[in-house]
């Protein structure tokens, strides 16, 4: 028995004793190296948020030698599928890493952050090289030494982006002038109507009349009356008409002594949507949730949906579909394919978009080079081709409708009378934007504003539903601002 | 005289320290050292604005004085206490019920394992799976409000309304804690000396009386441990609530518990504001299992 005893307690403490050595045997500088110029490691389809485990580049090379993995950073594949599908001049021996964290709960930020702060200290491999950002706190990482300078430290010419939609770089422009990113993408906002609902209510789907009907605001409010009467609701829900009134304000979100303004248009919104919710107006629900998603597809009873270019191929496609597009089928990847598992796809074809009651803008995606990045050339390549290139560009609105960020390349389609969208029933949405993409103002934008903008949205969310009254909500906006933004103070 | 000195007695008590110091080690720098630092910190103003760090600048007792006068904390405080009484109540009457039940002689249950395998089962789940399902089921257009419409009702939105919010986070924190309730109850019904018990029924005691003079009083220190345990779990609730409610704390924030309060201040990193909070929920839960300890034990020194 005492053997048996022995020989068991011998056991267990080789164990422990294993799973300890198991920690340490990660860095094993004798493993081969992976990458070797032979292999063919273009862009890496799968999603590998890992970083690449090569050992650093030899030493012994210049330093000018190009870091052998490309760190791109997102929260969602809208890029990577464009990347994907439109850039092919990534070198035989680089692997392209996409790390895509979801934006919700601030993740992404809060991810991105951290890895930004230790770029320093992060191996070459590690470092992130390009990552992206959207309009609502652009300017958090813009004003930040953490980007490059597209002229001076990318290397891009005034000449390469020069046809892009001047808005674009004026938010990306840093205190001291400097550019500090790229989009390929501008945002012009729109209204997107059901053609069948618009043809039951106003008695056509003709863009031109529609965009009659809605021209103001009071013609709105008349044409909500009427889709009522038909049992129609005219937005799906509390969110949906804020950014119409957000990106229309004439001062920002916190002046210079850091109080939180709430601008006169803002007040408009919150007014409109608590009229629409008690009239019955709206379904009630909340931008990006399951009924919200809902409402555009097949089941919903909406009339229309305010949406920026972006979301008509990234969204509001999507969503309208019966049956979810096969996977890997994409407008961009194989257009053949798409048209035929589109064509009669739900409500496929039963969308039209109009400018709406007010000219806006909403969103968009820059393109920023971390500093600190071992891929300056391919970095420059990637956003010289994605962002300037009038001939990618114009083929990336073909293929997805969305407007692309190339002055020249978007009045050539407008004026085309060939270039239609399937999805909006035919409908040449570039023309009605090439206007007001010019008249785009980003001027009153600030850095507080993606935490200001949800925080305003959840807080009046109680309000719309009934369960506490303006000054409640009001209190409960402040609140969550200040617990956010503790260098705000409330007015 | 040398006899004396010679005569070794083998003392194995070294090997006790020995044995200990892994324990000791993990402790101190996993909770000692953390836990100073948090009350250090949260003397300082410390936070992140975007992407520049804000402080930390010593502030003295400023952090202290925002926390418990500026901020709804009392609101947060009745919450999670609300939303924890509210479960355990319940929680402990149904589970002295059923080990009542499990452990008679005369009611002698069918498949008893069988229920107890069952009613523990919840307690594996994680409890952010949970929740995230009882989110799903609950949604405004989820199973249970369809099923509320095809009744011919009007459609409930659970998630918007206050009883709706807190009665299902308070359904799911009964349902993830009456099994092992039950089981640590039965466990101490069991232990419970039979004599005791046959001479209660000897002296004509019935079901209700065993219980209550016989039975109770006998598993009082379960009772206690179950209590301050669950009162610790109360003041720490977190993860069913925050998924549930999406980081929101519900309509009106009537779902934010203390923990998820803290979390928020997270969000900027803001350790100066989040320590001072650490900081007086340590003392609180610190204050309450004193005071239950004490109440309900100094009986047994008589």
């Amino acid at each position: 028995m005492s053997k048996f005893k022995r020989i068991f307690a011998l056991m267990l403490a080789l164990i422990m004793v294993f799973t300890f050595a198991a920690c340490n045997g990660v860095d094993d500088p004798d493993e081969p190296v992976v990458t070797d110029p032979a292999d063919p490691g273009v862009t890496d389809p799968a999603d590998d948020p890992d970083p690449d485990p090569d050992p650093d580049p030899d030493p012994d090379v210049p330093a000018v030698e190009q870091g052998k993995v490309l760190n791109v950073w997102g929260w969602n594949d809208e890029f990577k599928g464009l990347f994907e599908a439109y850039f092919e001049g990534v070198p035989d021996d680089v692997e392209v890493n996409f790390t895509l964290t979801p934006s919700d709960d601030n993740a992404y930020q809060n991810a991105l952050d951290e890895a930004l702060l230790s770029q320093e200290t992060a191996a070459d491999d590690d470092k992130i090289d390009l990552f992206l950002v959207e309009a609502d706190y652009a300017l958090k990482y813009v004003n930040s030494p953490y980007t490059l300078d597209i002229i001076n430290d990318v290397g891009l010419t005034q000449e390469d982006i020069a046809g892009q939609y001047t808005y674009t770089q004026e938010i990306v422009t840093d205190s001291n002038g400097a550019i500090k990113g790229t989009s390929w993408q501008a945002t012009p906002g729109l209204f997107a109507y059901r053609r069948s609902i618009a043809k039951d209510v106003l008695g056509t789907d003709d863009p031109a009349a529609v965009q009659e009907a809605l021209s103001t605001w009071d013609k709105f409010y008349e044409v909500a009356e009427q889709a009522n009467e038909k049992g129609y609701k005219m937005l799906s829900g509390y969110d949906d008409s804020y950014r119409t009134f957000s990106n229309n304000v004439s001062s920002p979100w916190v002046d210079e002594d850091m109080n939180i303004v709430i601008d006169d248009n803002i007040q408009a919104w919150i007014e409109q949507t608590k009229d629409f919710s008690d009239k019955g107006y709206n379904n009630g629900t909340s931008l990006w949730d399951d009924q919200w998603a809902s409402d555009q597809g097949p089941e919903g009873d909406v009339f229309g949906f305010f949406y920026s270019t972006w979301g008509i191929n990234f969204t509001l496609l999507g969503n309208a579909l019966e049956t979810p597009l096969p996977d890997g089928v994409s407008a961009t990847g194989d257009p053949d394919a798409f048209k035929e598992a589109t064509e009669g796809n739900g409500i496929f074809g039963d969308y039209g978009v109009v400018e709406g009651p007010q000219n806006y803008y909403w969103g968009g995606s820059w393109l920023c080079a971390a500093t600190g990045t071992d891929n300056v050339e391919l970095v420059r390549d990637i956003m010289k081709t994605m962002t300037c290139d009038p001939e990618v560009l114009q083929t990336i609105t073909k293929d997805t409708q969305d407007f692309t960020n190339n002055v020249e390349a978007m009045e050539e389609l407008a004026a085309d009378d060939d270039f239609a969208s399937a999805f909006l029933g035919g409908q040449n949405h570039i023309a009605l934007f090439t206007e007001s993409a010019k008249g785009i103002d980003m001027s009153n934008i600030s850095p507080y504003d993606q935490g200001l903008n949800e925080g305003i949205q959840t807080a009046f969310k109680d309000y719309f539903n009934g369960n506490v009254d303006y000054d409640t909500a009001l209190d409960n906006f402040y609140t969550a601002a200040i617990e956010k933004y503790p260098d705000l103070k409330r007015p | 005289m040398k006899s004396l000195k010679q005569r070794k007695s083998i003392s194995y008590s070294k090997w006790g320290y020995v044995f200990l110091l892994p324990f000791f080690s993990v402790f101190i720098v996993f909770t000692l050292i953390p836990l100073v630092s948090t009350i250090y910190y949260s003397f300082f103003e410390n936070y992140m604005s975007g992407l520049t760090q804000i402080g930390p600048t010593f502030v003295g007792l400023d952090n202290y004085k925002t926390i418990l006068f500026e901020t709804d904390l009392p609101k947060y405080a009745w919450n999670t206490f609300f939303i924890w009484i509210l479960g355990f109540i319940p929680q402990i009457l149904i589970s002295l019920l059923l080990a009542v039940w499990f452990t008679s002689k005369r009611l002698d249950i069918k498949f008893s394992s069988f229920f107890k395998t069952v009613i523990y089962m919840p307690n594996l789940i994680m409890a952010a799976a949970f929740s995230m399902l009882f989110f799903a089921l609950f949604s405004d257009v989820g199973p249970v409000n369809n099923i509320i419409v095809s009744l011919g009702f009007e459609r409930f939105s659970f998630m918007e309304s206050v009883g709706g919010n807190r009665g299902l986070i308070v359904l799911m924190n009964f349902l993830l804690w009456f099994g092992n309730t039950t089981i640590l109850i039965m466990a101490g019904v069991m232990g419970i000396d039979d004599s005791i018990l046959e001479a209660a029924q000897i002296d004509g005691a019935g079901p209700w009386k065993t219980f209550w003079h016989v039975t109770l009083p006998s598993i009082k220190p379960i009772l206690v441990y179950v209590l301050i345990t669950s009162m610790i779990g109360g003041i720490q609730m977190f993860d069913v609530p925050q998924i549930f409610t999406n980081g929101r704390g519900g309509p009106n924030r009537t779902s934010m518990t203390l923990i998820m309060y803290l979390n928020n201040h997270l969000f900027s990193k803001n350790y100066g504001l989040a320590g001072a909070l650490s900081v007086i929920l340590l003392i609180a839960t610190a204050i309450l299992s004193f005071v239950v300890y004490r109440n309900l034990t100094e009986k047994e020194a008589k």
